[in-house]
């Protein structure tokens, strides 16, 4: 999981600029820009730009197809496929996939396609919600404490180590025994520990940032230090926020199944992936096989995190070249 | 570098790592005080009287200023009482006792195969770049991220127990070490569940931090000196390429551990993270901790590990 991301991986943008020019006598776009010279052409914006080197990305599309699908199939799905997901009909118990029920049912007798959405709309939801809680929060710490520095920069970077340092699992299960969750409580839980990796990449992108000129601009001309980090260090940090925020999707969705897994996901009727999941494995290995209780859960999980990651690792992609091909 | 410069980083270093420490137990103590009605409830069960969570408050000393417990509970903890575990009626480092040895050999034999496959084949990936093996052996790593590890577990279990009975789907159980290791067959699917999901890891770092190393100066230095691309490869390569791995090995411990507790739960292995699922599920809060504490010594002592070897290993390192 990219919880622990090392620093050194992939170039920051200010390496790629600091870089030496790569020929003599031939200038980049970024020093004739800083000469004052005239550029070639209009200058596209930056996520514009970012979308067509994604769009080039042919696996990054099907991705993103992917994604659009698993948000369809679980928030459209219902509307046309609709079932009952709160009364138990023991009657259908563990009915296998046939006319009626496509996917069979399971133990309780809930019908597994439409569970199957009600299920992923929890995941997706905690997903999404744990992710941009944690990335706001990530990103306006990280970029306060790398802007003022100093003691109070290290003080807020030592709490970060710390948290950095419990191993995560733990104690989110220990957070899920005190508070048998609800979904609003899982995205918290998930995102206390989340913020803490974003926090530390946009403090060393901040770190970069606050020496440039218009960022000094900022304090010269008596500017509040929030101005600057909101109108200036946020938006130049959008790449590897954006970048973080799609990584931070799939980890908390796969956290929110270990911890479905492990039976402290949310109550019942309320169901999420992981949760099917460790029902389905008590009857993986009685006589009959019940694959239909492991198998769709799974893979979408797998599904939905593979997609999340391969966006993620195009749009680092696209929001890096950005600065070679302009 | 200079060894004073080394001396003075390292106790920079471990002060550091001390304040994180205090952080830390300060913030797990202060959870076990957020369980609705206090920790004596959980202990005691919502249907005590007043005047029993009140003899278990003052017994426990929860009736304590919080600054009074935490030195109480931290001094106890540096003599090597990590606390009393009433639900199972054993002390909390007896448990580790047991349990740790265990953990250890799964998490070793899975890291030590994983890298066997996962740096060839990393390396592999970089020097063969944007090839159809790059490609194909980039979806492994990514089908290693994106599958939960107890997802990988039941799989092989379905696959290698059920459908093709040739590992037993349950880890081999037994209170020693020796007994855990007299029944090979039954580590095989554990071990290998835990070995593929860090392979990704693995296989991803080497793949990017060789890549990175093949631009580098020295390389272009080596190859005009007139080395063979084998001895360019093996001889520089690889040797600077294994510093980031030898570096991530003391960072991943997070990892590791969460890994640990999966597999553990899907086989039954008999080790520290399936004791700590069945903590929680009896909410039994001495354990929870100790072993949290525990853990986070480990993960702080990896990062000093991995930062110290990272200086020895890599001379352009200066603090």
């Amino acid at each position: 999981m990219s919880m622990i991301t090392p620093p050194p991986e992939g170039p920051s943008a200010g390496a790629v600029l600091d870089a030496p020019p790569n020929g003599a006598g031939t200038l980049t776009a970024v020093e004739a820009a800083e000469l004052g010279l005239e550029p070639t052409a209009k200058p596209r914006s930056l996520l514009r730009r970012g979308w067509e080197v994604f769009a080039e990305n042919k696996l990054a599309l099907a991705s993103l197809g992917g994604v659009v699908f698993m948000v369809g199939f679980c928030f459209i799905g219902p509307l046309i496929y609709s079932t009952d997901q709160v009364h138990v009909s023991l009657a259908q118990s563990l009915c296998p996939p046939g006319s009626g029920h496509p996917l069979g049912c399971d133990q309780l007798g809930y019908d597994l396609l439409g569970r199957l959405m009600t299920g992923g709309q929890t995941s997706l939801e905690v997903g999404f919600a744990a992710a941009v809680v944690s990335v706001l929060f990530g990103t306006l710490y990280g970029a306060f404490a790398g802007f003022v520095g100093g003691p109070i920069d290290a003080f807020l970077m030592r709490v970060v180590d710390a948290g950095l340092s419990i191993p995560y699992i733990m104690v989110l299960i220990i957070l899920s025994v005190i508070f048998r969750p609800s979904t609003t409580i899982m995205i918290f839980i998930i995102a206390v520990f989340y913020w803490l990796g974003v926090a530390r990449l946009i403090r060393g992108e901040t770190l970069t940032l606050r020496t440039r000129e218009y960022v000094q601009a900022v304090k010269v001309i008596g500017g509040r230090r929030s101005r600057a980090i909101i109108r200036h260090i946020v938006p130049n940090s959008i790449g590897t926020i954006i970048v973080q925020g799609t990584f931070a999707v799939a980890d908390s969705i796969l956290i929110l199944a270990g911890l479905g897994f492990l039976g402290l996901g949310v109550s019942p009727p309320a169901t999420d992936w992981g949760t099917m999941l460790s029902n389905g494995t008590n009857y993986l290995q009685s006589q009959q096989n019940y694959w239909w209780l492991i198998y769709p859960a799974g893979i979408a999980i797998i599904v939905t995190c593979i997609s999340f990651n391969f966006i993620g690792d195009a749009l680092r992609d696209a929001f890096e070249t950005r600065l070679q091909r302009r | 570098m200079g060894g004073a410069t080394m001396t003075t980083y390292l106790i920079r270093r471990l002060l550091q790592s001390i304040i994180v420490l205090f952080f830390v137990t300060l913030i797990t103590l202060l959870l076990v005080h957020l369980v609705p009605g206090g920790p004596v409830v959980a202990l005691v069960g919502v249907r005590a009287t007043p005047q029993q969570i009140a003899y278990y408050n003052h017994l426990y000393g929860f009736d304590q200023p919080i600054w009074v417990q935490y030195w109480r509970w931290v001094s106890q903890f540096v003599q090597g009482n990590f606390g009393y575990s009433l639900k199972n009626n054993q002390s909390v480092a007896s448990e580790i006792a047991q349990y740790l040895p265990k953990t250890l050999v799964l998490v070793a034999l899975a890291t030590v195969i994983s890298l066997v496959f996962g740096i060839p084949l990393g390396i592999y990936q970089a020097v063969k770049r944007y090839t159809v093996g790059d490609y194909a052996l980039t979806w492994v790593s990514f089908l290693g991220y994106a599958t939960p590890t107890f997802f990988v577990g039941l799989i092989m279990i379905d696959w290698f127990s059920l459908k093709l009975p040739i590992f037993p789907s349950q880890a081999p159980q037994g209170t020693t070490v020796g007994q855990v290791l007299s029944q090979p067959a039954a580590l095989v699917l554990p071990v290998f569940t835990f070995a593929f999901v860090e392979y990704a890891l693995w296989s991803r770092y080497m793949r990017s931090s060789v890549m990175d190393n093949l631009v580098q100066d020295y390389v272009r230095t080596a190859r005009a000196k007139g080395a063979s691309e084998r001895q360019v490869l093996w001889g520089h390569v690889f040797r600077n390429s294994l510093i980031t791995i030898v570096t991530l090995i003391g960072l991943s411990i997070p990892t590791l551990v969460a890994g640990a507790i999966f597999v553990e739960v899907v086989f039954n292995y008999p080790g520290m993270g399936l004791a700590f699922y069945n903590a929680a599920q009896n909410v039994d809060f001495q354990t929870l901790m100790g072993f949290t504490v525990i853990a986070t010594v480990a993960t702080i002592v990896g990062n000093l590990a991995a930062d110290v070897g990272y200086a020895m290993l890599d001379p352009r390192v200066r603090y």
